[in-house]
C-alpha cells in the first residue's frame, strides 16, 4: 500500500514562509481534499511537494513508500510515483504530449504502446487526441489543457495524484470526466489522490475520503466529506479568522 | 576593408579578417567532376542529398566553378535551364538585376572574382514538382571562393531550389550570393544549408525582388563557419506580394553566426513575415540586425520580423536589434526579439512528467525551432536541420552539464 507522509512540513517562495507545519498522510486508493481560501498556501504545498524551482524547504519531511521526495529532482519524483496536475499546464512550444511521455522514466506502470494508451485515455475524457501530437497547451481552453492532464496521469499510473485546482475554468461536462477519471483511477490501480481545491463542486464526483481545511498555511480542520458540503453553505470565513489568531 | 565602427558591421568579426591571407581560387582546367564533389560531401549533407531523391535539376561547383550540371528531361523540355553565364549569347546582362550596386565590399569581391555564375531560369507557368538541388563544395586551403546563382522564374512558374555550401576542414573565405528574380505570381523556395568547416570566414549575401502577386519562401540553416555572416535583402515591388524570410541557427565552440536583413516594401499590400531562431552553446556569438522599411505609398503592408535566441552556456552571447523604418501609415507592423536561456517553467512541466533535465532540455530546444523547420517545403532539409540541431545539443550536454 503506497502512502505519501507528510510532516510538519515547512516552506517558502522568495524568501517568505507560505506553509507553518503541514501534516497529511494519503494513502493509495483514498482521496484528500485540501480545501481552503485563496493565498492560504494550497498551491505552494503542491508545487513543494513536486519540487518546482523557486520554492525553499524550511522544515519538515515529505515521504513517499518511504522516500525522501524533498531530496530528489522534480524528474525522479516523478518516477517515484508522484504526479503533479498543475493549474495552469504550462505551454512548450513545438513539445507534444506525445514526445513528452515517450521520454518519460515515469512510465514503468504502464508498458505497452504508448500511442494505443494515449488514443483510449483521450477518448475517456473525451479529449481530441490529435492534440496530442501538438505543442503541450499551446492554443487550448480551459477544458482541453485539464483533459490533457488527465491523459498524462492515466499514462504515467503515478501511485500518488495531487490536483491543484484541477476543476479551476472547466464547465460542467469537463468537470464531470475530469473528476471521474480520477475517480476511476482511485479503484483501478488504487491511485491516491491529494485533491487542492477552492470550491466543493470538484467532490460531487470525485468523492473525498478525508476533508482538510488549510488557512494561512495551516490545516486548521479536518473532517469527513460533510466538512465540504458545510463550506459550501458558510464559507471560509471562520477559518481565516481562526488562523490569524 | 570595412569596420565594425559602421552600424552595418556593428558586433562583428570583420576587424579580425584578415583577407589578404585568401588568394582567390584559381578556376578550375577541367570541367569539375560531380561525382567526385558527391563523393566528398558531410555525411549529413549527403544524407540529405539522398533524401531528396531525383532532382528536377543538379549543379555543383567546386571552389567556384561549375561543373557536373544535370537538367531533369522534362524540365529541358518545358525550357527550363542551368547554366553558366559565360556561355549565354553576350548583352544578356543576367548579373546585378537583383543585386544592384555593390552593396558591400565584399559583393564586389564576387563581382570581381567569380569565375562563373550559375543561372536557373525557369520560363513563365513552369512547374518543377522536384526540387532544383545546387551543391557549392570547397576544399581549396587558404583559397577564396566566390560562388554566385541567379534564380530567375517566369510569371506564374514555381520551384523550390535547395543551395548548399560546404567544406573540407580547410581555411578559407567563402562569399556566396545569391539573386532571386521572382516575376508576377511565381513562388519560389530558397533552402539555404550553411555547412562550412570550422576554420571558414563566410561573407554571404542574398537578394529578391518579388513581384506583384509572387511568393518567396526563404530558408537559412546556419550550422557551420568560424564566422559566418549572411546578409538578406528582400524586396517587394509589386502588389500583394509574399516574402516569408526564415532562419534556424546554432553556433557553439567559438562560433560566431551574424545575420543581417532587410525587408524593403515598395508596393500597396505587400506582405512579409520574418522567423529567425537560433541557439548558442559553449561560447559562441550571434548577431540579428534587421531592418522593415516601408515606402512611401506602400499602403496596407503588412510586415513581421521576429528574432528569438535560446542561449545555453553562460559563455555564449546573442546580440538582437530590430529596426523599423515606417514612411507609411496605413500599415501593420511588428518586430519582436527574444534574448534568453531555456525556460525554466518548460523545464520544471517536462520533469514534473518524469523526463530527466537534459532530456527535457533537449525537447525544448528542438521544440524550439520546429516553428521554423515545420514549414520548409522539403522534408530532407528539414530532417538535416533538426540533425544538425541534435547533434549540436547532444555536444553541449557533454561539456555543459553541471553534476548531470
Amino acid at each position: 500500500m503506497s502512502v505519501l507522509e507528510i510532516r510538519e512540513l515547512v516552506a517558502g517562495v522568495a524568501g517568505r514562509e507560505i506553509l507553518h507545519g503541514i501534516d497529511l498522510s494519503v494513502e493509495a486508493g483514498t482521496v484528500h481534499a485540501v480545501m481552503g481560501p485563496n493565498g492560504s498556501g494550497k498551491s505552494t504545498l503542491a508545487h513543494v511537494l513536486m519540487g518546482r524551482p523557486g520554492y525553499t524547504v524550511l522544515g519538515g519531511s515529505a515521504t513517499l513508500d518511504g522516500v525522501d521526495l524533498l531530496e530528489l529532482a522534480p524528474w525522479e519524483r516523478s518516477r517515484a510515483g508522484l504526479f503533479l496536475g498543475m493549474q495552469d499546464p504550462i505551454e512548450v512550444p513545438g513539445v507534444s504530449a506525445m514526445a513528452m511521455l515517450a521520454a518519460s522514466t515515469a512510465r514503468h506502470a504502464t508498458a505497452g504502446d504508448l500511442g494505443a494508451i494515449l488514443d483510449a485515455e483521450a477518448t475517456r475524457v473525451g479529449y481530441d487526441v490529435s492534440l496530442l501530437s501538438r505543442s503541450l497547451n499551446l492554443g487550448l481552453s480551459g477544458g482541453e489543457r485539464k483533459r490533457n492532464e488527465m491523459v498524462q496521469l492515466a499514462a504515467l499510473r503515478p501511485r500518488i495524484a495531487v490536483l491543484d485546482e484541477v476543476d479551476s475554468g472547466l464547465d460542467v461536462d469537463a468537470l464531470r470526466s475530469v473528476s471521474a477519471r480520477v475517480e476511476a483511477a482511485t479503484e483501478e490501480w488504487g491511485l491516491g489522490v491529494l485533491a487542492i481545491t477552492h470550491w466543493s463542486r470538484l467532490l460531487d464526483v470525485l468523492r473525498a475520503d478525508v476533508v482538510h481545511v488549510m488557512a494561512d498555511g495551516r490545516i486548521v480542520a479536518n473532517g469527513g466529506p460533510e466538512l465540504a458540503s458545510e463550506l459550501e453553505e458558510t464559507g471560509y470565513a471562520a477559518y481565516a479568522q481562526h488562523a490569524g489568531t | 576593408m570595412p569596420t565594425d565602427a559602421e552600424e552595418i558591421w556593428r558586433y562583428s568579426r570583420i576587424g579580425d579578417c584578415t583577407i589578404d591571407a585568401f588568394v582567390p581560387a584559381v578556376p578550375a582546367t577541367d570541367p569539375v567532376d560531380a561525382g567526385e564533389v558527391a563523393g566528398s560531401l558531410p555525411a549529413p549533407v549527403a544524407q540529405m542529398l539522398r533524401a531528396i531523391g531525383a532532382p528536377s535539376a543538379f549543379a555543383v561547383t567546386r571552389n567556384g566553378s561549375l561543373g557536373g550540371i544535370e537538367v531533369a528531361p522534362e524540365l529541358v523540355h518545358d525550357g527550363v535551364s542551368v547554366a553558366g553565364v559565360a556561355s549565354r549569347s553576350p548583352g544578356d546582362n543576367v548579373l546585378g538585376s537583383v543585386a544592384r550596386g555593390a552593396t558591400d565590399l565584399f559583393v564586389e569581391l564576387n563581382d570581381g572574382f567569380l569565375h562563373d555564375a550559375l543561372v536557373v531560369d525557369i520560363p513563365p507557368k513552369v512547374r518543377c514538382a522536384a526540387p532544383i538541388v545546387i551543391v557549392h563544395w570547397v576544399d581549396a586551403d587558404g583559397a577564396a571562393v566566390f560562388p554566385r546563382t541567379v534564380v530567375r522564374a517566369g510569371a506564374g512558374a514555381e520551384a523550390v531550389v535547395v543551395e548548399v555550401v560546404a567544406s573540407d576542414d580547410v581555411t578559407a573565405l567563402v562569399v556566396p550570393v545569391v539573386e532571386l528574380d521572382i516575376a508576377d505570381d511565381a513562388r519560389v523556395g530558397h533552402l539555404g544549408i550553411q555547412h562550412l568547416g570550422r576554420q571558414v570566414w563566410q561573407l554571404g549575401y542574398q537578394a529578391s525582388r518579388i513581384a506583384a502577386g509572387a511568393e518567396l519562401l526563404s530558408f537559412t540553416g546556419a550550422f557551420g563557419g568560424f564566422y559566418a555572416r549572411q546578409r538578406i535583402d528582400s524586396v517587394l515591388a509589386g502588389e500583394r506580394g509574399v516574402s516569408n524570410l526564415l532562419a534556424a541557427s546554432f553556433g557553439d565552440d567559438d562560433q560566431m553566426l551574424d545575420f543581417r536583413t532587410f525587408q524593403r516594401h515598395d508596393a500597396v499590400r505587400t506582405t512579409s513575415d520574418l522567423l529567425f531562431k537560433g541557439a548558442l552553446a559553449g561560447h559562441a556569438r550571434s548577431v540579428y540586425s534587421g531592418l522593415i522599411r516601408i515606402s512611401p505609398g506602400a499602403r496596407r503592408s503588412d510586415a513581421l520580423q521576429t528574432n528569438r535566441n535560446l542561449v545555453l552556456s553562460e559563455g555564449a552571447h546573442a546580440d538582437s536589434v530590430p529596426n523599423l523604418d515606417i514612411q507609411e501609415n496605413d500599415v501593420r507592423c511588428s518586430h519582436a526579439s527574444a534574448v534568453g536561456p531555456v525556460d525554466e517553467d518548460q523545464r520544471y512541466y517536462l520533469e514534473s512528467r518524469g523526463v530527466p533535465p537534459a532530456e527535457a532540455e533537449r525537447l525544448i530546444v528542438l521544440g524550439f525551432f520546429s516553428e521554423v523547420l515545420d514549414r520548409l517545403p522539403v522534408p530532407a532539409v528539414r530532417d538535416l536541420a533538426i540533425g544538425q540541431v541534435a547533434a549540436k545539443f547532444a555536444g553541449t550536454s557533454v561539456e555543459g552539464q553541471p553534476g548531470g
